[in-house]
């Protein structure tokens, strides 16, 4: 429990430095450490494909393509550009009224049991699968085929001579 | 179980040390060959026949002066090559280097850790491996090593994808993500690469474009940026570069030999280990595989030493527009004949 509270404090700790960080690079850095400690959140809970999918989709591919695009983007400013006075204003104002909103919720929210983990291989590759395969068949099919179709429209789109397409 | 903690760390430090002493050697390996490639002699002073070159080469990195440029972001310019080395080392943990031995009633496992989830593991800890390079490019503040860095993450993320898909290929034939016992199903002869022919062939194309050898070291071509990401580094910092590739090649190697080529296995295993008893048997694996290596290590050196290296719009497009299709025909392919089998009763 112990090492959960530690893993939970640095989770917080580096969320809060990606939008307190200066430099868009170095926030998406924190950010990029954020996730390494969901991956240990997800190897607590024994999900550890869960946890290696997360690690590899997220920290090896997503955020390396964020990590890129400000890369490109950020080659010489250090700063962002001065907002103007209202917009900073409008910024606070909005801030504040979803803290109210977030902070009256919780309210609503009861203290949950502690999860007990009923079968500690739940979170194996072959009981995943067998669980996407026998309950969530469609869905889990579905969403493959929209990705694979989402990779193949870009290598096509990459393929298209520019000539004949216009 | 303390016995059983301690061979552990043993182990650890032993499969750490010899991914150091082979990348060093490694470097050796490279000069030597390429030498020969080019008719000369090569590296002949240090030591006899030069053995003592990497020790030499070691020396020099270590003694060099350090050098932060004064516009680089000091904390990130030092990480960078920590991370690659770090990434570099940390994929040896789920290879089995061979099996159980029994020495005088200890049961020792030759791998450091058997998890699950290992082929994915490895893909992990590779995926991460682009961090090394695109902090240290970005935190150098040079365009042309930016540029490396930006080149190494595009280039790494489009083979990823065709690597992962060709390994999905071979897991639907091995059911399982564990390399111990993807190992221990290649028994004999019967490798996968047999049953994998093609995804083989996308796998050792990726870790080509994953280690960044040539012909796909467009993050280091020296003709077109200088010295790519590392252009500002020098001393050790810069020897941690050149040594991650090394130790990444001798990774690769390793994976490579274990995922399709039959790991410690070797036809003719059951007599020998029946032969030479639980002790020795299980080392003569462990060489075997280490052969494999060498040799995956050499093809690494000898294409280096052929192939000139692509263009970067080249570059994409095999990573995109044929490798990516052949993986997934290869996946297609892969159903389809393993279901007929099952099948026809074969």
């Amino acid at each position: 429990m112990s090492t959960f509270y530690f893993i939970a404090f640095l989770s917080i700790f580096f969320s809060i430095l990606v939008i307190t960080a200066k430099n868009p690079v170095h926030s998406i850095l924190y950010l990029i450490l954020t996730f390494f400690t969901f991956t240990i959140h997800y190897i607590l809970l024994n999900a550890q494909f869960l946890a290696i999918v997360n690690f590899i989709v997220y920290m090896g591919a997503i955020l390396v393509l964020f990590l890129y695009t400000l890369m490109l983007i950020n080659l010489n400013k250090d700063s962002e550009p001065v907002k103007p006075f209202m917009v900073k204003v409008a910024g606070v104002f909005g801030g504040g009224i979803l803290a109210v909103a977030l902070t009256s919720s919780l309210k609503l929210v009861a203290a949950s049991n502690p999860v007990v983990l009923q079968d500690p291989n739940l979170g194996l590759v072959k009981n995943l699968g067998k669980v996407l395969f026998n309950e969530f068949l469609l869905p889990f099919e579905v969403s493959s085929v929209l990705l694979l179709s989402a990779m193949v429209g870009a290598v096509l789109l990459a393929t298209k001579d520019p000539k004949t397409a216009a | 179980m303390g016995t059983d903690l301690i061979f552990r760390i043993v182990l650890i430090v032993i499969i750490f040390l010899i991914s150091l002493v082979v990348a060093m050697y490694s470097t050796y390996a490279e000069r030597k060959i390429a030498a020969f490639f080019q008719d000369r002699i090569g590296p002949n002073r240090a030591g006899p026949w030069g053995i003592l070159q990497p020790l030499a080469d070691g020396g020099k990195m270590f003694l060099k002066e350090e050098i932060i440029p004064t516009n680089a972001t000091p904390f990130l310019f030092i990480v960078g090559p920590c991370l690659a080395i770090l990434t570099a080392c940390i994929g040896s943990a789920v290879i089995p280097w061979g099996q159980k031995m029994v020495v005088g009633g200890h049961t020792i496992d030759l791998q450091v850790t058997d998890i699950n989830v290992g082929v994915l593991y490895i893909f992990g800890v590779v995926s991460l491996g682009v961090y090394g390079v695109m902090i240290g490019g970005w935190a150098s503040n040079n365009k042309y090593s930016l540029l490396g860095a930006i080149r190494a993450a595009s280039q790494n993320i489009s083979y990823e994808i065709s690597m992962g898909l060709s390994i999905i290929a071979l897991l639907m034939l091995t059911g399982t993500l564990s390399l111990k016992e993807i190992a221990e199903q290649q028994h004999g002869a019967n490798w996968n690469v047999l049953r994998q022919p093609l995804g083989f062939l996308l796998f050792i194309v990726c870790a080509f474009a994953e280690t960044n050898r040539t012909p796909f070291d467009l993050p280091e071509c020296e003709t077109e940026l200088v010295g790519g990401y590392h252009t500002e580094y020098s001393s050790m910092k810069l020897g941690f570069y050149l040594f991650a590739e090394y130790i990444n090649m001798f990774i690769s190697s390793a994976v490579m030999a274990t995922l399709y080529w039959g790991g410690y296995n070797y036809p003719g295993m059951d007599w020998v280990l029946a032969h030479t008893g639980p002790a020795i048997g299980p080392l003569i694996g462990t060489v075997v595989l280490f052969a494999k290596i060498f040799l995956f290590i050499f093809f690494f050196m000898w294409v280096r030493w052929t192939i000139p290296r692509f263009r970067y719009d080249q570059l994409m497009d095999l990573g995109w527009k044929i490798l990516i299709p052949l993986a997934i025909g290869n996946i297609v392919l892969t159903g389809v004949v393993s279901t007929a089998l099952k099948h026809f009763g074969f």
